[in-house]
């Protein structure tokens, strides 16, 4: 029984990781419907940055939060100015081979000035926060991430239910055109999402580093685990890549519990492409059916 | 012997023949033959092995790329499987030659077969999905396909790789660049041939209709769901073929090799030479595999330099960031690719000296 509550507390714990991994990629495409292969170097982005600032600046932990945030948001404006705009109205190819591209780029830069070895945070979370559950010990990062993830989940619910350019957001989301005339500055939405969402990634970045360590190679590896997430949950519903990414975490570690521990990496894409077959728009996504 | 004719300076063609026509003038026949004799009498024999290596992993990476390009460029599904299809077609290859003992000319076509049914089981998700949709089912496959070729220790043997037997054909031995070279390379000869005539063919305007409109070319009586499983058939057999080749040519296989990376470069081999193009094919697979070489080239010069092994190192690192740059600058200001730059070249030429 303890070690099915262990596995269970991992499981959730893993899989809020994965939801608040998926949560920028999923504001990406709602509002863009750019498929961003570049997500998992966003991530890595943000982890490195905090890691500078920590570290070698020797900031205060909740500045080099606040200044890793901001420049995860001006990262985000740029790469979609510089690179997304000329491209939209491209074909499908071209849009998803550049992210692939900057991926590409994002990575060999950071290889450049850090190489592939592990790096690991300053320790900083009080142990206080650490939650005893019957015999299995939550420790502090679990608590914090979930908190912390949350925290975000309600304050992009509220940003897209009441705040104007949430309204935006959602309205280009829904219908480019119809926004477009009725006078929503669509480019402008589109450059706000990238950088909200490069700033939602760098948050996460840094989750995941305090959990695991920052590891290029490992943070870009969980950019790819975001497809049988969102997929699971609906490319454009937020709150079901947290539920999609619970869900993933949990199988992911039942199986290697339970089953091998081989089969752990394989079982998201396993359940990815029965649900792409089965139910293509998730479990909280929008149903726009078009039968080829 | 017909007369030799110029190109016309507009476009006068009458009928649909003239359109398809391979060669619009003689001159193209001869600059083909041209290129052949220097190809298959001069390449091999002025230039030095490493040299012929490189041109025999431009020429398999074409025929791969030549698959790709129908998948993408002419039938618009995009797979992000391609490089795992051509682990299938190496291991296809190296289980039939160990296993079965067959001979080098029946296992190189059968693992293109195999793999090509492979593709089409991986395909089964285009019935319902196009698209982005189709994009991430095509990734899970890659995934998927790696997984069996590491863990299905029994046929693959796992991370230890397999050891090829040696090939021989007709009763030569093959072995070294130069033979590999002229089998490649008649191999690549052959299978642009195919390329260009399936897509002068009913299955090759049936899968540019699908790509254009899906709808519209259903309306039209195009089974769409047969041509798309058809098209990821053709499409993994070059990959299976090349892989085969491939598997012959180094000898010993480990999975390592197939993964997402290697999708990728295909992927960005075909998008760099130009979608919807069969010299854009060719070029891609010059341009991606010649970047690779030239990249390693400097990384071993810094290695020796006896710089710090640690910016040695690094310098590894400078390839991704290369690779990423070639692909995102080409999307940026030619997104045709190089086969539009030799397009627009020729017409410069053509035009000669009145171009414009």
């Amino acid at each position: 029984m303890d070690f099915f509550i262990q596995l269970l507390v991992n499981g959730l714990s893993i899989g809020l990781l994965y939801g608040l991994s998926a949560m920028g990629f999923v504001m990406i495409f709602k509002s863009s419907s750019v498929l961003n292969f570049a997500h998992g170097e966003l991530l890595a982005m943000g982890a490195f940055l905090f890691l500078v600032l920590t570290t070698w600046a020797g900031l205060p932990i909740y500045l080099a939060f606040l200044v890793t945030l901001a420049g995860s948001f001006v990262l985000g404006f740029a790469v979609e100015r510089l690179f997304l705009r000329p491209l939209i109205g491209e074909s499908l190819i071209f849009v998803i081979m550049l992210t692939v591209g900057l991926a590409s780029i994002f990575k060999g830069l950071l290889l450049f000035f850090f190489g592939g070895n592990l790096h690991t945070y300053p320790e900083f979370l009080p142990a206080g926060l650490g939650v005893q559950l019957g015999n299995v010990f939550v420790p502090p990062v679990y608590v914090a991430s979930s908190f912390i993830g949350i925290v975000f989940l309600v304050l992009f619910g509220l940003f897209f239910k009441f705040s104007p350019q949430g309204i935006f957001m959602r309205s280009v989301a829904d219908n480019q055109t119809a926004a477009l005339s009725l006078g929503v500055h669509v480019k402008k939405v589109f450059a706000l999402s990238w950088a909200i969402a490069a700033m939602v990634a760098g948050m996460s970045g840094i989750v995941l580093g305090v959990i695991n360590g920052i590891n290029v190679h490992e943070i870009s590896a969980i950019g790819l685990k975001v497809f049988p997430v969102v997929i699971l949950g609906g490319l454009d519903s937020i709150g079901g890549a947290i539920i999609g990414g619970i869900i993933i975490g949990l199988l992911e570690t039942f199986t290697c519990g339970y089953i091998s521990p081989s089969l752990r990496d394989v079982v998201p894409y396993a359940v990815l492409v029965c649900i792409l077959l089965v139910k293509p728009y998730g479990l909280f996504g929008l149903v726009d059916i078009e039968r080829v | 012997m017909r007369r030799l004719r110029f190109h016309p300076c507009g476009n006068f063609k009458e009928s649909y023949a003239q359109e398809i026509t391979v060669f619009e003038t003689d001159f193209g026949r001869f600059w083909l033959l041209v290129g052949l004799v220097l190809l298959f009498g001069v390449l091999p024999f002025v230039s030095s092995p490493y040299f012929l290596y490189v041109c025999n992993m431009i020429g398999i990476a074409a025929i791969s790329a030549l698959g790709l390009n129908i998948l993408i460029g002419y039938t618009g599904l995009i797979s992000l499987g391609h490089g795992a299809f051509f682990g299938v077609g190496a291991y296809a290859a190296a289980i039939l030659a160990t296993r079965l003992g067959l001979p080098f000319w029946v296992c190189v076509p059968a693992a293109g077969f195999v793999t090509a049914l492979t593709g089409m089981v991986f395909g089964i998700p285009s019935g319902r999905l196009k698209g982005l949709y189709l994009t991430i089912a095509t990734l899970a496959g890659q995934f998927i396909i790696e997984y069996i070729l590491v863990h299905w220790e029994s046929l693959t043997q796992g991370t230890m790789g397999i050891v090829l037997p040696e090939a021989t054909l007709f009763g030569l031995v093959i072995d070294g660049d130069r033979p590999f070279f002229y089998v490649i390379f008649i191999c690549l000869v052959l299978v642009t041939w195919m390329t260009k005539n399936i897509m002068r063919t009913r299955y090759g305007r049936a899968f540019i209709a699908i790509r254009d409109n899906d709808r519209a070319a259903e309306g039209m009586g195009i089974p769409i769901f047969p041509y798309k499983l058809l098209s990821f058939g053709i499409s993994s057999f070059y990959a299976g073929f090349a892989g085969a080749i491939w598997a012959f040519y180094m000898i010993s296989i480990t999975s390592e090799t197939f993964t997402l990376s290697l999708s990728v470069e295909y992927i960005a081999m075909v998008i760099i030479g130009g979608l919807g193009s069969i010299p854009g094919a060719i070029f891609g697979a010059v341009f991606i595999t010649g970047l690779n070489e030239i990249l390693r080239w400097f990384t071993d010069l810094f290695m020796n330099m006896g710089m710090a092994t640690g910016f040695g190192l690094n310098m590894a690192s400078l390839r991704e960031l290369a690779f990423g740059l070639a692909i995102v600058l080409f999307i940026l200001f030619e997104p045709k690719g190089l086969a539009e730059i030799w397009r627009i070249v020729r017409s410069n030429f053509r035009l000669w000296p009145f171009s414009y």
